[in-house]
């Protein structure tokens, strides 16, 4: 028999807003427990909520991004249940009118491409922490990011498998960095998913019975769950049972889904418009403001990188790719060095050593000043290319200036003639027999010829002069 | 030289003259509460009190009601005094941060004196839901004082104080303020900040004033009220000086009997004074004409689903978690819950919570919570259509004069009828007061007057010209030997 999977994501989406969705306290990550919050994240009686409008800037901006429809007006609801991190006995979440409808994601898995539509996306703010292995007999609370705003992106049931799954989590990621909504760092919960998981048989109209798989924090987690679940559904339902619908865990140390403890969630949130806020107006001119100020995204910054600098498409679509490395080759533009050449670096030796080190670039010690140098270095002749690479690897251990191991270690390039000649001849009357084959017409041997006088000045000599006087010397 | 029953205004000009210092002023109230028989406190800060009566004459402190002492309703946060709401559930519970409304009359130069008793999380018509006792009627302590708002009342009808604030969620100023003999009002819906207002229905709550008549409630409101940014339904339409139109004549003036209140079914003493105060009015040049308004009958059925839906999701953070009362020797999260709150909540409290859960569960909200919803704008319009008509709307406060302390306390629907008359100003948001009118049986009842949306210049106005013509508010109730 054949199974179809039926997948649709939750996922919450930190907001990178300076303070909380409806208090002034900060939103700074891994501060001591219970040092940002105020009186009102505390839930204390008789405080307030007063909404960020900087969070509905952000939800707005990703409304437009997926070509949403922004509800200009929306409103709050209160999701009561009681849990100890959770300070007022509710959370503030957008039930009936969230402030993003509908809009759109595109998606490619191994170049196939795919529309995953979106239902809304919504403001909400987060829980705090329950701690339960500080203490040996008791558990403590940490409320920290109790209030933090949250947008929660809810896709349709359209996603048909685990590839799929993480293909769309990897295009909201970008979308998200890239729009300045959420710093994307899945590590730290800043972006996690909820993944609702069914089965049903090819061809069948209706759909299987779902499962919950909560809070799944990485792309090959999610990858896995997914799977798992997959295949737990399908052996139960061959099994001939039936599929309990039911929120679940993912394990990663077992790689396996469970359950969760039935307690640990309601079933009747009792949802309300909460009366402590008015419904959020966002004005005609609000809405201008946060058009106007939209952020380039990846697709238009590839085609202008390739136009305006004339870099190759596949180079000028994997830095647009990175909101970072986007950012770093900008600078290195806007600082007027060759185009071309910063494209190359970024690429390919500074793309290796990123790799390498599984790192972003604003987390490496090359700085954007230092990648200046670098490229004027090469762009006025002092060093070649080949030797910019020694000195990217040495920035990447130390992140020493440039222009210091150039003086350093004597890379400057060789450039002087006369010094290079005696270096050709030298070459020349050691290797007599590779002569004679190349002026027999084996016109290959020039290289080999090339490599001899890099190997003896380490590199150093400036490639075309080498090129000229080689061909001189060897033709003559 | 007696303090007790003068007005704040008499107070004001006293501390001017020098006739009298802030000192004297605050021991003396004091003194008059240490005597008191009727339970209106339940926390006083003497120490801190006497220290700002000193101050005040010592010239460190102005303001328009520099140096008066004022007690503060116990549902208002203060900052480093004990607040209680009336219940166990925050018996140790001593805020960080003032109330926005507490801070606006601390700017003013007040001094507050102590925090009254009230009904549990003000959910009460006779303040004998409160954990620290019921409070008395000083004109018989027999009877209750009303509620919420019991221990304000009372302290301002005995005399103890000149002033003190009061919250209205349903009647909670207005009830009390005539059971007691003297003036209160509830402003429009947001016109003063929630902010420190422990909540008890977040769509209805409002802060108010209690005082000797309305001239003083006036001069009260002008630091009550404000725009706060730290409450998201505050009013920003600049406030009005309160006084400043408190003279006006009410030659031409329309004044609404709202038809579908069956006056003539109450009390004859009660439709007594309500003809006499009339005739006030009419002397004065105003004229009165019957409104309809056919959906007030929905009022009490309507707030008794909405008011219980919030209080059950506003009471929620007493969990025994982060403060308040925490029960003790229990085995896990679930004990922890039920116990705290079991233990830390009265009947009262309980049986709201519980019909605000029920109306809010999946299956019954749209029965319930939706359909109050709709009720509770088909009565705002009735307003709407009204104050088309008419300047202000008349019926008389409460059913009844006082009753006896116990007599309501088995029949919950008999108590929340007390409201009856009160309710639909709180669903319409609208301004309303109440000022004394006569007695029935011996005891004291009171006229209410409801306003346009932030016109509670021109009830003040009403009321204060209806003062200048009559004598009701000069009552006071006999103290016997004991004071």
């Amino acid at each position: 028999m054949s199974w179809e999977t039926v997948i649709g994501l939750e996922v919450h989406a930190q907001l990178s807003t300076n303070t909380k969705l409806f208090s002034s306290a900060s939103t700074k990550f891994g501060s001591e427990p219970n040092t940002q919050v105020d009186l009102v994240d505390l839930g204390l009686p008789g405080v307030l909520p007063v909404v960020n409008k900087d969070a509905f800037k952000k939800a707005i901006r990703f409304g437009l991004a997926i070509e949403a429809d922004i509800n200009q007006e929306s409103t709050f609801d209160r999701k009561n249940y009681f849990y100890p991190d959770l300070p007022k006995g509710y959370q503030i979440t957008q039930m009936t009118k969230p402030i993003v409808e509908g809009g759109s994601i595109d998606i490619d898995v191994d170049g196939d491409k795919k529309t995953i539509n979106i239902t809304r996306a919504h403001l909400e703010e987060d829980a705090g922490k329950s701690i339960h292995d500080a203490y040996p007999d008791k558990s403590v609370i940490d409320l920290n990011r109790a209030g933090t705003p949250l947008l929660e992106i809810v896709s349709e049931p359209e996603i048909s498998s685990a590839k799929e799954a993480v293909s769309y989590m990897k295009a909201l990621h970008q979308l998200v960095t890239f729009l300045d909504v959420c710093d994307g760092d899945m590590s730290q919960g800043s972006l996690r998913c909820d993944a609702n998981v069914s089965i049903r048989k090819v061809g069948d109209a209706e759909l299987g019975t779902r499962t919950e798989i909560k809070n799944i924090n990485s792309f090959r987690f999610i990858e896995k769950a997914i799977n798992f679940e997959i295949k737990r559904q399908i052996k139960v339902l061959e099994s001939g049972e039936k599929v309990t619908q039911e929120t679940r865990l993912y394990d990663s140390g077992r790689d396996e889904t469970r359950p969760m403890r039935s307690k640990e969630f309601a079933n009747d949130y009792r949802y309300f418009p909460d009366p402590d806020l008015l419904p959020v107006v966002i004005s005609d001119d609000e809405m201008e403001e946060i058009r106007s100020t939209f952020p380039e995204l990846p697709a238009d910054k590839s085609r202008r990188y390739i136009s305006e600098f004339q870099i190759d498409e596949s180079e000028a679509e994997i830095i647009s790719s990175s909101r970072e490395l986007s950012n770093f080759f900008e600078v290195a533009v806007e600082s007027k060095n060759d185009p071309k050449l910063a494209a190359n670096l970024i690429v390919g030796e500074i793309g290796s050593l990123l790799n390498k080190d599984n790192i972003k670039i604003d987390e490496s010690k090359l700085s954007s000043d230092n990648f200046n140098i670098l490229l004027q270095r090469i762009s006025d002749g002092t060093i070649s290319k080949k030797i910019a690479k020694t000195i990217l690897a040495e920035i990447w251990e130390t992140g020493r200036n440039a222009d210091e191991i150039i003086n350093d270690q004597g890379l400057v390039q060789i450039q002087d003639e006369s010094l290079l000649e005696e270096v050709i001849t030298k070459v020349i009357e050691s290797n007599t027999k590779q002569v004679e084959d190349y002026k027999n017409g084996k016109d290959k041997l020039f290289g080999f010829f090339v490599g001899q006088v890099m190997k003896e000045t380490q590199g150093k000599a400036n490639p075309k002069a080498v090129n000229d006087l080689l061909k001189k010397a060897l033709n003559s | 030289m007696s303090i007790r029953f003068k007005t704040l205004a008499e107070l004001k000009r006293l501390l001017e003259n020098k006739d009298i210092s802030s000192y004297e002023l605050v021991n003396e109230t004091f003194k008059n509460i240490s005597s008191s028989k009727t339970n209106s406190f339940i926390t006083l800060d003497e120490e801190v009190a006497l220290n700002k009566a000193r101050d005040f004459d010592e010239g460190k402190v102005d303001g328009d009601l520099a140096g008066i002492p004022i007690a503060q309703k116990d549902l208002f946060c203060t900052k480093n005094l004990r607040t209680t709401c009336g219940s166990k559930i925050l018996e140790n519970f001593i805020p960080p941060y003032d109330a926005t409304v507490v801070d606006n009359l601390s700017a003013a130069g007040s001094i507050c004196v102590g925090k009254t008793n009230m009904d549990e999380f003000a959910m009460g018509s006779s303040n004998e839901t409160s954990y620290y006792g019921t409070v008395r009627n000083p004109w018989d302590l027999e009877r209750v004082p009303g509620g919420s708002s019991g221990g304000s009342a009372a302290a301002v009808s005995e005399g103890l104080v000149c002033a003190a604030t009061g919250t209205d969620t349903g009647g909670s100023i207005r009830q009390p303020a005539a059971l007691c003999g003297i003036t209160g009002i509830k402003p429009t819906y947001g016109r003063a900040s929630r902010w420190g207002m422990i909540a008890f229905a977040s769509s209805l709550d409002q802060a108010g004033a209690f005082a000797r008549n309305a001239e003083d409630c006036a001069l009260l409101l002008n630091h009550i009220c404000s725009h706060d940014s730290k409450d998201s339904t505050s009013i920003s339409d600049e406030r009005e000086n309160y006084l400043d139109n408190i003279n006006n004549d009410l030659k031409g003036k329309k004044i609404g009997i709202i038809k579908e209140f069956d006056i003539s079914s109450l009390n004859r003493e009660v439709q007594d004074s309500f003809e006499q105060s009339k005739r006030i009015f009419e002397a004065l040049g105003a004229s009165f004409v019957e409104v309809s308004m056919p959906n007030i009958r929905l009022s009490v059925p309507t707030y008794y689903v909405v008011a219980p839906a919030e209080c059950s999701s506003n009471l929620s953070r007493f969990d025994g978690v982060k403060y308040g009362y925490r029960a003790k020797d229990v085995d896990n999260l679930e004990e922890l819950y039920v116990k705290s709150r079991s233990e830390g909540f009265g009947d009262e409290v309980k049986r709201r919570i519980l019909i605000g859960t029920y109306v809010l569960s999946a299956g019954f909200y749209d029965a319930y919570y939706k359909k109050a919803q709709q009720s509770r704008r088909m009565i705002k319009n009735d307003f709407v259509d009204a104050f088309n008509e008419v300047d202000i709307i008349m019926s008389p406060s409460s059913p009844s004069s006082a009753f006896k302390i116990g007599s309501k306390t088995e029949d919950p629907i008999e108590m929340y009828l007390e409201d009856l008359f009160t309710i639909s100003s709180n669903l319409a948001g609208v301004p309303a007061m109440s000022i004394p009118h006569g007695f029935c049986n011996g005891l004291p009842i009171g006229l209410q007057l409801i306003g346009n949306y932030l016109e509670e210049s021109k009830i003040l106005n009403f009321a204060h010209q209806y003062q200048k013509n009559s004598d009701w508010h000069f009552k006071t109730p006999d103290l016997g030997e004991s004071s």
